[in-house]
């Protein structure tokens, strides 16, 4: 407890114990409140798997399960920008990969990486829904169409 | 208050990504400057379906429609249309206008052949106000059923009306509620997947979105057929959009006693909760969604037992999908018989498809069974842009396969796509031209399958895998005699062998990709060249001298020195030093460089 209120503050882990109290009593609730936790602290550190396990009474390696088995746990923060480039089938039959390696080269991480900086991360996703805009990514919800490699530049550098 | 004019804005997913939101701002903004606002009415709709258009606006009572609707572009719409009385026909859809005369939505190409059941309110009523469902329509289905109808009579009205489940198997709805129904344990669960994990799939999305009541309404009758009180819906986290409106079309509907305690005065106790996915493709497979209800890993495991005896908490379950919940209250008000009377012999009703790929009109549609391929490319889809050759349409994601050009004039339902090697799936139909490389496509969904296969079974968490690296090697211009067959045996072996559907399945694209395309795996595999001209690896890069100018910025840029040549004469690449990265061709100011 302590500790978490050391590396998030307070605040943070206030507005998760209130999620977690009202969630605890529903009968399989547990990935909702991992999902509270994703969304409050941007990832699940060990310290706030041990903190659930401890309330909710369950083992940590069932939470530690769960927490790798769904994609949108994360074990590690990711950055301040998350590019969430779709290669759902449709933006993949129109150039999606173009798109990503243009992305990997100018930033140049790999995906699922972070830059040194901390500022952006890369994570693919499976399909946005707005397969009429395709290739779409999404950087931090803000949704971007249509797009060609020669766009990247630009929309990257609004986010500097 | 009644309104002269109503003034739809398209607020699915799609037209909200381009700016939607600011649009009908501007609207009701415009509209009140204009001191319109006690005459028309700016609505927040649901999908319409043509997303490629987006943002969509369509006027009512004439049913005219302006596409790629900029907010720049709405004061001129406000003074000229809603003033004046004159659309503002540049701001049109080019479809819908000729010389004479501005055609309503429903008789352009792209509505022409379509029947909506499921989709019936989107793009109609405002999905956050139940009121509107229920002018609608909505919620008379319950009613009957509550008053009208015993559970057993509920059941053998969707039996008869043919209804299959809309998720991909084409499991008889009827009979599925039947076999819950004959339980004697309880409490009993209704359960709504919503995980809709197919890449390039949002037909769910869509219904949660734009017509949210249709669903829960369903499932309070299945609940009443089954005799279950209570129902989970199962919805991805990744659609905030429609979580948001299931969650007030729960808290009005609860408001309004239809959902709740005593509906409708008859004894009759239904509720039901949101349960948020968290990104695992295999939650789609019933017996992992199951697990996910409860909060655990998702993973599948062995049938028998079925869900509708043992399902969630072990008791007796009935899991649908979103637009198969869609079909019920349709079902119910018009009866089987009209239900039955719509498709082909063995597939009744409509089906919805995510039209979306090399095609012009992208989005989302729904068309009687028995529709052919054909009309919904080319008639529905406006055909492949820039004039390319159609190539395949891709049907049932990850687990359907290609369907080529031979097979255009095949009417869709669930038996026929099965016949040529793909299947219906949840209604994703990606369109593929010439400039699509087949084998390279097959790999892409298996390292889609590779990437969400859970590792509970040896088959799919291995075998899978192995297909994976036979077509790296593949399309990394490794391929040698022997690949294909290697690939078939594998293929054969995961579909006897793994656990549940997504492994089963797993090798569908590429066993219907050899079927139709194998001389392109053995254009890559012998003669190392990928026809399409896709696979990076097996590209050669050529100067035409015709164009080139000799100025020297390609063989200045050359990361490997692999271009050579005298100033103002033409170059030429050394394609033994050649590593294909293509920055010559980037560099180049004049064209000239191609690749084949």
């Amino acid at each position: 407890m302590e500790t978490l209120c050391r590396k998030f503050g307070e605040e943070k882990v206030e507005r998760f114990k209130k999620a977690l109290e009202e969630l605890k009593n529903i009968p399989g609730s547990l990935i909702a409140i991992m999902n509270e936790a994703q969304e409050i602290f941007g990832y699940l550190p060990i310290e706030v798997q041990l903190y659930i396990s401890k309330e909710m009474n369950v083992p940590l390696t069932e939470i530690f399960g769960i927490a790798t088995f769904y994609s949108r746990f994360t074990l590690k923060p990711s950055g301040k920008y998350k590019i969430n480039l779709c290669m759902g089938t449709a933006c993949y039959v129109r150039g999606a990969a173009m798109v990503l390696e243009k992305i990997k080269e100018k930033l140049g991480i790999q995906v699922g990486e972070t830059t040194p900086d901390g500022k952006f991360s890369l994570e693919p996703t499976r399909c946005l829904g707005a397969c009429g805009l395709a290739p779409v990514m999404m950087i931090n919800g803000e949704v971007f169409g249509r797009l060609t490699p020669d766009d990247v530049d630009e929309i990257l550098s609004k986010f500097e | 208050m009644l309104y002269r004019s109503h003034v739809m804005v398209c607020g699915g997913t799609g037209c909200t990504s381009s700016d939607s939101d600011k649009v009908a701002e501007r609207f009701t903004e415009e509209i009140k400057k204009a001191g319109l606002d006690k005459e028309v009415l700016v609505v927040r709709t649901g999908c319409f379906g043509l997303c490629e258009l987006g943002p969509v606006v369509v006027v009512y009572p004439e049913g005219v429609f302006y596409s790629r609707v900029k907010p720049d572009y709405v004061p001129e719409i406000v003074e000229e249309h809603l003033l004046k009385g004159r659309p503002v026909k540049k701001y049109l859809y080019g479809e819908s206008v000729t010389e004479r005369e501005i055609k309503p939505l429903e008789e352009t190409p792209f509505f022409r052949k379509q029947k909506r059941i499921a989709l019936r309110n989107c793009g109609i009523i405002n999905p956050e106000d139940i009121r509107e469902a229920i002018a609608f329509d909505g919620y008379k289905a319950l009613a009957k059923v509550l008053t009208q109808m015993t559970p057993k009579e509920v059941i053998d009205e969707v039996k008869k009306s043919g209804l299959r489940g809309r998720g991909g198997g084409g499991f008889p709805t009827g009979v599925k509620w039947e076999f819950a129904y004959n339980q004697k344990e309880t409490p009993k669960y209704v359960v709504c997947n919503a995980d809709e994990g197919d890449p390039g799939a949002f037909m769910d999305r869509s219904i949660l979105e734009g017509d949210p009541h249709s669903v829960l309404e369903a499932m309070a009758i299945a609940g009443y057929a089954i005799g279950a009180n209570h129902g989970y819906i199962y919805v991805r986290a990744e659609y905030p959009l429609a979580v948001k409106r299931l969650k007030i079309a729960i808290e009005q509907a609860r408001e309004y006693g239809l959902l709740g305690k005593d509906i409708f005065g008859t004894g009759f106790d239904f509720d039901i909760e949101i349960r948020l996915g968290a990104g695992a493709f295999v939650c789609g497979e019933e017996t992992a969604l199951l697990n996910s209800v409860m909060g655990r890993r998702g993973e599948p495991r062995p049938r028998p037992p079925f869900p509708a005896v043992k399902g969630v908490w072990d008791k007796p379950t009935i899991i649908n999908n979103v637009e198969t919940f869609a079909n019920i209250p349709p079902i119910i008000l018009n009866g089987a018989e009209w239900f039955s009377s719509i498709g082909t012999e063995k597939s009744k009703g409509t089906k919805v498809f995510a039209l979306t790929g090399k095609v012009n009109n992208t989005g989302l549609i729904e068309v009687p069974m028995g529709t052919t391929l054909r009309e919904i490319i080319y008639e529905i889809g406006g055909g492949i842009p820039n004039g390319k050759k159609f190539k395949a349409a891709q049907t049932g994601g990850p687990s359907g396969g290609c369907i080529p050009a031979e097979h255009l004039d095949t009417p869709i339902d669930y038996d026929s796509l099965i016949n040529v090697g793909s299947m219906m799936g949840s209604g994703g139909l990606v369109v593929m031209d010439e400039d699509t490389c087949m084998v390279n496509v097959a790999k892409f969904f298996l390292e889609f399958t590779v990437d969400e296969s859970c590792g509970k079974c040896a088959p799919c968490r291995i075998g899978t895998r192995r297909m994976l690296e036979v077509l790296d090697k593949i399309t990394s211009g490794k391929g040698e005699e022997g690949d294909i067959e290697r690939l078939e045996e594998l293929a054969k072996t995961i579909k006897a062998t793994a656990l549940c559907g997504l492994g089963q399945t797993a090798p569908n694209p590429v066993l219907s990709t050899i079927r139709y395309f194998r001389d392109e795996y053995e254009a890559h595999i012998k003669e190392k060249r990928c026809p399409a001209g896709v696979c990076q690896a097996l590209l050669r890069f050529y100067i035409a001298p015709d164009k080139c100018k000799g100025c020297g910025i390609c063989a200045k840029n050359c990361p490997v020195n692999a271009i050579s040549g005298k100033t103002k004469e033409p170059y030429v690449i050394d394609q033994d030093k050649c590593i294909k990265c293509g920055t010559c061709i980037e560099k180049c100011p004049f064209g000239a460089i191609y690749k084949k």
